[in-house]
C-alpha cells in the first residue's frame, strides 16, 4: 500500500484536520463527535446534513458550504457514522426550521441515520437517495444504492432551502429529484481501504466491472476492456432505460471521476456521452465533470442523468460555494 | 453475572476476533466492502478503554453502557446490531431472573431486537443465521431444564453449523446482497464473527460456571 498515512488508524483525523485548514474560510471541524459544519448558518433555513464513510471526497465535506448543505458526518473509510455525530451535527446547525437528513441507500447509513432521527431532539426528515441503476431494486437486496446522484439532490436541495422553502418542500423536493436522477459507473481498477491495506477485489489488466459501486462492491458484469463510445453506450443504455426520459428532455449530466482516472479521461468520456444523446434527441442543458464522488484511487467514472424541469435548472444555477462545488459567487 | 462478568465476555470476544482478524477480512472483501472486522474491533477498543467502568455496573446497566460505546465507535451495519443486541438484552435483564430461563429469555430479546433494527430474519445470508437458531436452541434448552453446563456446551456446535450454512445462502441483505447468485459459496462475515463471538464467550462462562 503506498498512500500518504503517518499511522493507519490517524487517516480520518489528520485527512479531516487538513480539509479544515485548507477551507476554514467556508467550514469549522467539530472533533468529538466528529461532523464538519458551514462557519456561518443562515437563521430560519432548514438546515440540510448528510454524510457517510469516507473515501468518496469531495462528497460529503467537501459540499458543505452556502447553498448546499450546513453539516456533514464522516464516517471511518467506506463506513457509516454513528448517530451521535448526526444528531450533534443536527444540533449544531438547527436554526428553528427542522433538519433534512440526505442519505445514501446503503443498510449501514440507512440505520445509523434512522436511529439519529428517531433519537434527535430537533425536528427532522430524511430523503433517501438511491439512484444506481446497476443493482436491480427488489425485494432480493437492499434495494439501489445511493451514488454520484447524491450531489446532485444536495445541490438543487440546498439551494431550495437557502431560498426559504420549509423541511416538507425540502424533502417533496429531494425526492423528486431522486426519482428523475440515475447513474451507473465503470471500474478499471480496484482501490484499497487503508485499514485493510490490501486491494478491495481482483481485476485483470484488461477487464473492467461494469455497475460497480462506489466501494468497489461488484457490478452487473466483469466484461473486457472496451473503447469509450461502448463503455458509455452501455452505462447510457442502462441509464435511460430506468429513467425513460421523452425526446427532447432537458438533462443534467454529470460525468463522475472514481479518483484514479485523469481529466483528460473524463472530457473523452463525457464527449462520447454527449454524441450518444445527441443521437437520441436527448440534450444536455447542464454538463458537470470532475472527480466529485470518488471510490478512494479507484480507476473508473460513472455518468448521472437528472431529467430536468425549469424548477430544477433555476436551484442548478444558483450560486453555490463549499469546497467542492462553486460558482455563481 | 454483573459487569465484571460482562467484561470477561468481552476480552473472550475480543480475543477471538483479533486472532481471526485476516480471515474474516477476507471474506468481507469476497461478498462486502471489507470493513467489517476493523468496524468490530474499533468497538472493542472502545470497550476496553472504558473497562473499569463497565466492571463496576451491575449487568443490566453494564450491558446498556457497552451498548452505547459502540453505536458511538462502530457505525457501519454493525454498530446499530451489536448495540441493539445489547440494549435488548439490557432491557429484557430487568424483568428476568439470572438463571438459564432468565438468560435465554435476555439473550432472545437481545436477537429480537437485531432483527427489527435490521429487519431481517433467518436465510438472507447475515448474522441472524447464526442469532437465531441459537437463540432458539438456548430457550428450548432452558424450557427442558438444562443446567448451564449443558447450555454452553451444546451453543457453539450449532453456531458454527449455522455460520457454516451462510456459505450456500444468497445474500438478499446488506452490502453482498448487490452480489445476487455471485454471493454464493462464500461464508458470510456478520455470521463469522458472531459465531466465533458466541463460541468465546460460550467458553469463558463454561471456566466460571
Amino acid at each position: 500500500m503506498k498512500k500518504f498515512i503517518n499511522r493507519v488508524d490517524d487517516f480520518l483525523t489528520e485527512s479531516l484536520a487538513g480539509f479544515a485548514a485548507a477551507h476554514g474560510d467556508l467550514v469549522v471541524l467539530n472533533s468529538d463527535p466528529v461532523f464538519v459544519r458551514r462557519r456561518d448558518l443562515k437563521p430560519g433555513k432548514v438546515a440540510l446534513v448528510s454524510g457517510g464513510g469516507s473515501g468518496h471526497e469531495p462528497l460529503h465535506s467537501g459540499f458543505v458550504g452556502y447553498g448546499m448543505l450546513d453539516a456533514a458526518c464522516p464516517g471511518q473509510v467506506f463506513t457509516s457514522p454513528t448517530p451521535d455525530q448526526m444528531m450533534a451535527a443536527a444540533k449544531a446547525v438547527d436554526t428553528g426550521q427542522g433538519v433534512l437528513f440526505i442519505v445514501k441507500n446503503y443498510s449501514g447509513d440507512v440505520m445509523n441515520f434512522e436511529m439519529a432521527s428517531e433519537m434527535s431532539e430537533v425536528q427532522n426528515a430524511m430523503v433517501l437517495i438511491n439512484d444506481d441503476v446497476a443493482v436491480e431494486n427488489s425485494s432480493y437486496t437492499t434495494g439501489r444504492r445511493g451514488v454520484a446522484g447524491t450531489l446532485v439532490v444536495e445541490k438543487l436541495v440546498g439551494s431550495m432551502a437557502e431560498s426559504g422553502a420549509n423541511l416538507d418542500a425540502c424533502k417533496a423536493f429531494g425526492e423528486r429529484i431522486n426519482k428523475r436522477t440515475a447513474s451507473m459507473g465503470v471500474a478499471f481498477t480496484s482501490c484499497t481501504v487503508p485499514a485493510a491495506g490490501t486491494s478491495t477485489f481482483k481485476i485483470g489488466d484488461d477487464e473492467i466491472e461494469v455497475g460497480v459501486g462506489i466501494h468497489g462492491e461488484p457490478g452487473r458484469r466483469r466484461a473486457r476492456m472496451a473503447a469509450a463510445d461502448a463503455i458509455a453506450g452501455e452505462l447510457l443504455t442502462a441509464i435511460v432505460d430506468d429513467l425513460k426520459p421523452q425526446a427532447g428532455a432537458q438533462l443534467l449530466v454529470l460525468v463522475n471521476g472514481l479518483g484514479g482516472t485523469p481529466l483528460g479521461e473524463l472530457y473523452l468520456l463525457f464527449n462520447s456521452t454527449r454524441l450518444w444523446l445527441q443521437q437520441r434527441d436527448l440534450h444536455v442543458a447542464r454538463p458537470l465533470v470532475g472527480s466529485l464522488t470518488t471510490s478512494l484511487e479507484m480507476a473508473g467514472a460513472s455518468i448521472t442523468l437528472c431529467v430536468l424541469d425549469d424548477e430544477m435548472t433555476a436551484h442548478w444555477d444558483s450560486p453555490v460555494h463549499a469546497p467542492g462545488l462553486r460558482w455563481g459567487m | 453475572m454483573n459487569g465484571k462478568t460482562i467484561m470477561a465476555c468481552i476480552d473472550a470476544a475480543h480475543g477471538s476476533l483479533t486472532a481471526h482478524t485476516d480471515e474474516i477480512a477476507l471474506l468481507d472483501q469476497q461478498i462486502g466492502d471489507g470493513d467489517h472486522i476493523f468496524n468490530m474491533l474499533r468497538g472493542m477498543e472502545a470497550l476496553l478503554a472504558v473497562r473499569a467502568q463497565i466492571e463496576a455496573e451491575a449487568f443490566g446497566p453494564a450491558l446498556e453502557l457497552a451498548g452505547s460505546k459502540v453505536l458511538s465507535t462502530v457505525g457501519g451495519s454493525s454498530g446499530p446490531l451489536f448495540f441493539s443486541l445489547l440494549n435488548g438484552m439490557a432491557k429484557a435483564a430487568a424483568s428476568n431472573g439470572m438463571d438459564v430461563a432468565g438468560f435465554a429469555r435476555i439473550f432472545a430479546a437481545g436477537v429480537d431486537a437485531v432483527g427489527q433494527r435490521g429487519k431481517t430474519g433467518v436465510g438472507s445470508k447475515t448474522l441472524m443465521d447464526v442469532l437465531i437458531p441459537v437463540a432458539r436452541r438456548f430457550e428450548e434448552l432452558a424450557a427442558a431444564g438444562a443446567p448451564a453446563a449443558a447450555v454452553l456446551d451444546a451453543l457453539p456446535p450449532l453456531a458454527e453449523e449455522s455460520m457454516l450454512a451462510t456459505r450456500d445462502m444468497i445474500a438478499t441483505k446488506g452490502r453482498a446482497s448487490f452480489l445476487g447468485e455471485r454471493s454464493r459459496g462464500h461464508i458470510d462475515p456478520g455470521a463469522r464473527s458472531s459465531q466465533l463471538m458466541i463460541a468465546a464467550v460460550c467458553a469463558r462462562l463454561a471456566q466460571s460456571s
